[in-house]
């Protein structure tokens, strides 16, 4: 089969057309109409490669009233992702082959876009002991990237022997940097607001004090740590000196914490309750930059569905967490693009190429060149749009940008070859 | 005004309840206590927290007025069958009442319910966050002993206020931290350093950790907090020996204010902890006139928001 893309502005550059056949980008140029192939016009619109989420909450096994592997690679389709990690939070908890292989196994089955499975670090999340780890890693899931997410490793003897036992398969420990004894019943970002609000404070500390604690031990036993979610100005300066001084780390920041701040909290609107807290504006500029500068090495969505009920209820009874996919890409946009601080190169490379690298994930992220595997996103980046629900394709709403307007959209994603997304509507 | 949620009121607003609690105080002193302002009004007592003064003097409030009142709490409720907070509460809004007093135990509660329902809403404490109602009868029981009978039309201007204890947990610090200033109050609040906000430097007051001093300046008012040494988040001073000899209103402290402070206590009292018995029982203790004030200051805000409100 052959697909031509007529007419993309390459990494929103001189436009294009790109011939696929089989699934690979075979020529860049001028492509002849053939008549058996399939032509997508992309006139006037960026082609990026395939954006790969290494954050994602698809909920199954377990939480299916929230999400399921095959609604959730539906929002990644929308958002022009071709490959999401999915987190190990689930129920079963991802810590054994038998759990990370039935949800690569979903989905390959849902086919919208490569679903990698994430594994556990210690057993259950409960940060006791070590899960599986090798056995995951040598599965058919092929698990390179682990992590407890919603849960710090706290103990600082298991986040050792973690780093150490994941080196020889050149694994990856993904923190969520949250010292527990600082953030007990912790509701929001500690701050004046939070004094005013009467809500518990969840102090920048918690998050800078696990982060300084794990490069230091990455350092210690030269493993690999990669910092989910970084959400103050003080980790950022944490981070810049680790890469200074040459510590094998990495760092991903989520879209929302680009944009909004601790003051949507006002309202006491739950959709705006998400662990990391929003932050201060000044948090918000010191993660811009960072991004920019490569201190942060990409983003990722943390795309975390839940049910109405969870957050429909008094601030400290809801549950945290935010959808993302589907407006990730028009967040860094207008934090990032129109801003002028990143190229959609750059977009390219925090969004693709070093995601799909952090996660060891060969098939994704090659870029746009003859040879690579055909993942493209094709965004028209002019215009905005008024984020209402429908524009939502997974099981849940819960999205921060509701009724907000955000520039571009995104109206071709190509998953191996074969559209997922034509026109704005998923196939 | 249709609810109301939190003490920032201005000047004008909180000196109109504040004048109408004077009216309807005048019914503590009659054998036939019952105004006919609220008949046929219907008002929830919805707590979904404990509580006895607070909830006993709403229905008093809303009783006197000829309200009909009806007490909904957490326990033996759908609240405790695991029910949510917006069907609670749509629920009872659907039965017809015309406001709803909601005290509950997560800070901002108050505020969604308002915003579900198209009813008057009193916040009748929520959280760590605020208790309206708590400070317009603190303001009223000082008014009351600073102006007696001329009270009416007045402020607190130059009233100087010391707010002491666990102001980091307390909503009534908070509500009385927005409403004493705006009366022109001077207010000062001390508090162990791990019991004070973030962020306190850019509330309308003072703020210090030393209690000694506080109470050598000899203010016109201070107002102990009930403490509550341990918490879920473990303990914020490191023990009732420690906060007693930092904090309390010890009966050395208090022969220091020399008499002529007014001692104030929003109850129920910790006696022995954060405030002595010979400070709580002397002549200069306001507490029970806080109490009385309690019951005048919520029939002026039910009356305030309900009375010759057209149906809508």
């Amino acid at each position: 089969m052959t697909l031509i893309v007529r007419g993309a502005r390459i990494l929103g550059g001189s436009a294009a057309d790109l011939t696929i056949e089989d699934g690979t980008i075979t020529a860049i140029g001028t492509a002849s109409a053939s008549a058996d192939a399939t032509v997508v016009d992309a006139d006037g619109l960026v082609a990026l490669p395939g954006l790969v989420d290494l954050h994602t909450h698809l909920r199954e096994p377990g939480f299916e009233q929230s999400e399921t592997v095959a609604t959730g690679v539906r929002a990644a389709a929308a958002g022009g992702f071709t490959a999401v990690f999915a987190m190990a939070n689930t129920r079963p908890v991802a810590d054994t082959v038998a759990v990370v292989e039935q949800v690569a196994e979903l989905g390959r089955r849902a086919g919208l876009a490569y679903v990698q499975p994430i594994g556990a670090v210690t057993v259950g999340l409960a940060g006791e002991r070590l899960a599986d780890l090798g056995m995951m890693a040598r599965s058919a899931a092929r698990v390179r990237v682990f992590s407890d997410d919603g849960h710090c490793v706290h103990d600082a003897q298991l986040m050792r022997r973690a780093l150490e036992y994941v080196a020889p398969f050149d694994g990856v420990i993904a923190q969520h940097a949250q010292e527990p004894t600082l953030t007990v019943g912790a509701q929001m970002h500690e701050s004046a607001l939070s004094g005013e609000l009467g809500l518990a404070g969840w102090p920048a500390v918690a998050e800078s004090a696990i982060v300084a604690r794990d490069v230091l031990l990455a350092e210690a036993t030269g493993g690999r740590l990669h910092v989910c979610h970084v959400s103050t100005g003080e980790t950022v300066e944490v981070l810049r000196w680790a890469k200074a001084r040459g510590i094998r780390v990495t760092a991903e920041v989520t879209p929302h914490h680009l944009v909004l701040t601790e003051q949507e909290v006002r309202g006491y609107d739950a959709r705006f309750k998400v662990n990391p807290p929003l932050r201060a504006a000044s948090d918000v500029d010191a993660l811009r930059a960072a991004l920019a500068d490569g201190t942060i090495d990409v983003v990722a969505t943390d795309h975390a569905p839940h049910p109405v009920e969870a957050k429909q209820a008094a601030w400290a009874d809801a549950a945290m967490g935010m959808v993302g996919l589907e407006t990730a890409l028009a967040v860094v946009q207008e934090a990032m693009v129109d801003t002028g601080l990143l190229d959609w190169e750059g977009v390219a490379r925090v969004l693709s190429t070093t995601p799909a690298r952090i996660g060891r994930l060969a098939t994704q992220g090659q870029g746009i060149v003859v040879g690579a595997p055909a993942h493209l996103a094709l965004l028209d980046p002019s215009g905005a749009t008024s984020i209402e629900t429908h524009h939502l394709h997974g099981t849940s709403t819960n999205s921060p940008f509701l009724g907000r307007s955000l520039p571009g959209r995104v109206v071709h994603t190509i998953y191996d070859g074969r559209p997922t997304v034509s026109d704005g509507v998923v196939a | 005004m249709r609810s109301l949620l939190t003490a920032a009121l201005t000047r004008d607003e909180a000196i109109e309840l504040l004048d109408i609690a004077e009216d309807m105080d005048q019914i503590h002193d009659r054998d036939q206590k019952k105004l006919p302002a609220l008949r046929g009004r219907t008002v929830v007592n919805l707590f979904f927290e404990d509580s006895t003064r607070t909830r006993s003097s709403f229905e008093i409030a809303g009783k006197w007025l000829s309200a009909d009142v009806i007490n909904v709490s957490g326990k033996g409720s759908s609240v405790s069958k695991g029910e949510d907070l917006r069907d609670t509460v749509t629920t009872i809004a659907a039965m017809g009442v015309d406001g709803v007093v909601v005290r509950h135990g997560s800070s901002g509660a108050p505020a969604l319910v308002a915003s579900w329902i198209p009813q008057v809403v009193v916040n009748a404490g929520d959280g760590t966050h605020e208790h309206p109602t708590q400070a317009l009868l603190d303001a009223f029981a000082l008014r009351r002993r600073i102006h007696g009978a001329a009270s009416r039309g007045k402020g607190l201007d130059g009233v100087r206020v010391a707010i002491a204890g666990d102001v980091l947990h307390s909503r009534v610090a908070r509500s009385n931290a927005l409403l004493l200033p705006a009366l022109g109050a001077e207010v000062t609040i001390v508090a162990p350093p791990s019991m004070l906000p973030p962020g306190i430097e850019t509330w309308r007051a003072a703020h210090t950790t030393d209690l000694d001093a506080v109470v050598d300046a000899r203010p016109d008012a201070i107002m102990m907090l009930r403490v509550q040494l341990e918490r879920q988040t473990g303990a914020f001073v490191p023990s009732a020996a420690e906060y007693v000899g930092g904090w309390s209103l010890s009966p050395e402290r208090f022969a220091r204010l020399g008499g002529e402070t007014l001692v104030m206590h929003p109850g129920p009292m910790n006696r022995g902890l954060e405030i002595s018995s010979v400070a709580a029982d002397a002549a200069a203790s306001l507490v029970l006139e806080q109490v009385r004030a309690g019951v005048s200051v919520r029939m002026a805000v039910l009356y305030r928001l309900l009375a010759g409100r057209t149906d809508s």
